[in-house]
């Protein structure tokens, strides 16, 4: 659905991006892992064409995006710090979005509901806490029946009761076939959301197989472990290759 | 892209800013009508004002608008929404509301008083040098992520149109005075907007016969239909090439 090919992305002299190539089919659904500046916001925002590649084509669906903007409606997309109009009220909000995306009739309104988003709707988005933003955040991506969610540290923030209401709302699309890509430093939560596990370190993707596939070969049946033995073995590896020449 | 100008439209409002620029410009009208009853007299002395507080409004409020909005246009570049229908809906909110300020501020006294025909002209080219310098302020707005800065390069455009410029043309002219400078003057007013609008005014003013010999050759070069079809290009080039260099700029950039 989604092939990325060797896209780079240089901010300056710092490489965010290096040759990255992935394909994300559609009715998977993609873990992003990855230390802090390894390149996981980046690539999501390429995705998105807020960021725009120094070198590399990404396609959707068969077509570049580049120049596109149409295939952004097949797109649900839940930032790690949602910026919003300030002065804006959350009921505001979200009537503006769906005035701007008239040509969709029908919206999802579980998550909204599910949060109590109604009972602050005539709070201006500055006065709003950090979890309730991440909520806001949450309840737009949702909103449109997307093929595709982009969600960048869904729970970052959230309280545990609310974190339960979005894992369950994503396993729901998840299992409606849609394709999911999430960011997350929060492993066990992954466990039980995603299949795939696409590992970024560096602006290059390390590693690119099923969550099963990667617990078979570490011998952990818990992802956060499996990561840790994969970096482990892999840092292991590097100190020999950096021996013998 | 009419659903986003609405969204800019509402959030300028809301500022209030516009209010108090319309209340500004309508009080000096009619404190200009109150010193003098003479209209002529009336627009010579709000064409000063015109030529050095329109611009300057114009730059400070479109650039502090154009990154106060950056939530706005963030939220609306990840949703199905054109780059240029963004940027032109920004361009658009902002350079009209800012054109209906000064048509109502400075309009609204001479309609009172009865004087459509001298304010014709001091409206039409407010409202280019209006567009121009919100034009120039996109465009410094999309050449760095800084809001000080852009504000910076926006004032410098204002600074060097009002003041530096004159500065340059003043000298050339008193320093080659012994030749036949006219060509040259008329060339090198086409390179500011600022001087563009202030000649139009002045001609259609008829006190050009007081600056001598160059005051003829101006009336006989923009007094002229040609001349005034010449000038009129000369602005509306003006506005549109920094919006066509921005909205490039802003096709491509990273947020």
């Amino acid at each position: 659905m989604i092939l990325i090919d060797k896209i780079s992305k240089n901010f300056g002299s710092l490489s965010a991006l290096n040759e990255v190539s992935l394909e994300l089919k559609g009715g998977k659904s993609y873990a992003l892992i990855g230390p802090n500046g390894s390149g996981k916001t980046t690539l999501i925002k390429s995705i998105l064409g807020l960021v725009v590649p120094t070198s590399g084509n990404i396609q959707f669906e068969g077509k570049s995006i580049f120049n596109d903007w149409k295939y952004r409606e097949k797109i649900g997309y839940m930032p790690q710090i949602g910026r919003y109009p300030e002065n804006m009220r959350v009921g505001q909000l979200f009537e503006m979005m769906k005035h701007i995306r008239k040509d969709k009739i029908k919206t999802d309104e579980e998550l909204m509901d599910a949060f109590k988003l109604y009972k602050i709707f005539d709070k201006r988005m500055h006065a709003l806490s950090g979890g309730t933003r991440q909520k806001v955040s949450a309840s737009l991506a949702f909103l449109f029946h997307a093929p595709v969610l982009i969600l960048d540290e869904p729970t970052a923030g959230l309280d545990p009761v609310s974190v339960e209401i979005l894992k369950e709302k994503i396993i729901r699309e998840k299992r409606m076939g849609k394709l999911l890509i999430i960011t997350s430093h929060i492993l066990n939560d992954l466990d039980e959301i995603a299949t795939e596990a696409v590992y970024l370190f560096e602006g290059r993707v390390q590693y690119d197989k099923s969550i099963a596939a990667l617990k078979g070969e570490t011998g952990e049946s818990k992802l956060n472990r499996a990561i840790a033995t994969l970096i482990r073995q892999r840092e292991l590896l590097e100190s020999v290759t950096d021996v013998e020449p | 892209m009419t659903r986003i100008i609405k969204y800019v439209f509402y959030d300028i409002l809301r500022t209030r800013f516009i209010i108090f620029y319309t209340a500004f410009l309508l009080v000096c009208t009619f404190a200009f009508f109150q010193l003098d009853g003479d209209f002529g007299k009336v627009v010579l002395s709000l064409m000063n004002v015109v030529l050095m507080a329109v611009p300057l409004v114009c730059v400070v409020f479109s650039t502090i608008h154009f990154f106060n909005s950056y939530e706005f246009i963030e939220l609306m570049l990840a949703q199905p929404v054109n780059r240029r229908v963004i940027f032109l809906s920004e361009y658009i909110a902002v350079a009209s509301s800012l054109c209906l300020a000064y048509v109502v501020g400075v309009g609204f006294p001479f309609i009172i008083y009865g004087a459509w025909q001298p304010v014709s002209t001091l409206l039409i080219t407010g409202i280019f040098l209006t567009l121009v310098f919100v034009s120039l302020a996109f465009f410094s707005s999309v050449l760095t992520r800084d809001k000080a800065k852009a504000i910076g390069i926006a004032l410098l455009f204002w600074f060097y149109f009002s003041l530096i410029y004159d500065g340059i043309l003043l000298w050339v002219i008193y320093t080659f005075s012994d030749y036949p400078l006219e060509k040259l003057t008329v060339t090198l007013i086409a390179f500011n907007p600022v001087d563009l609008a202030r000649i139009i005014m002045l001609l259609q003013l008829d006190i050009a016969a007081l600056m001598g010999y160059t005051g003829a050759f101006y009336k006989d070069f923009f007094g002229s239909s040609l001349g005034i079809v010449f000038s009129i290009s000369l602005l509306m080039l003006w506005v549109l090439w920094p919006v066509i260099f921005s909205m490039r700029i802003f096709s491509k950039k990273d947020l």
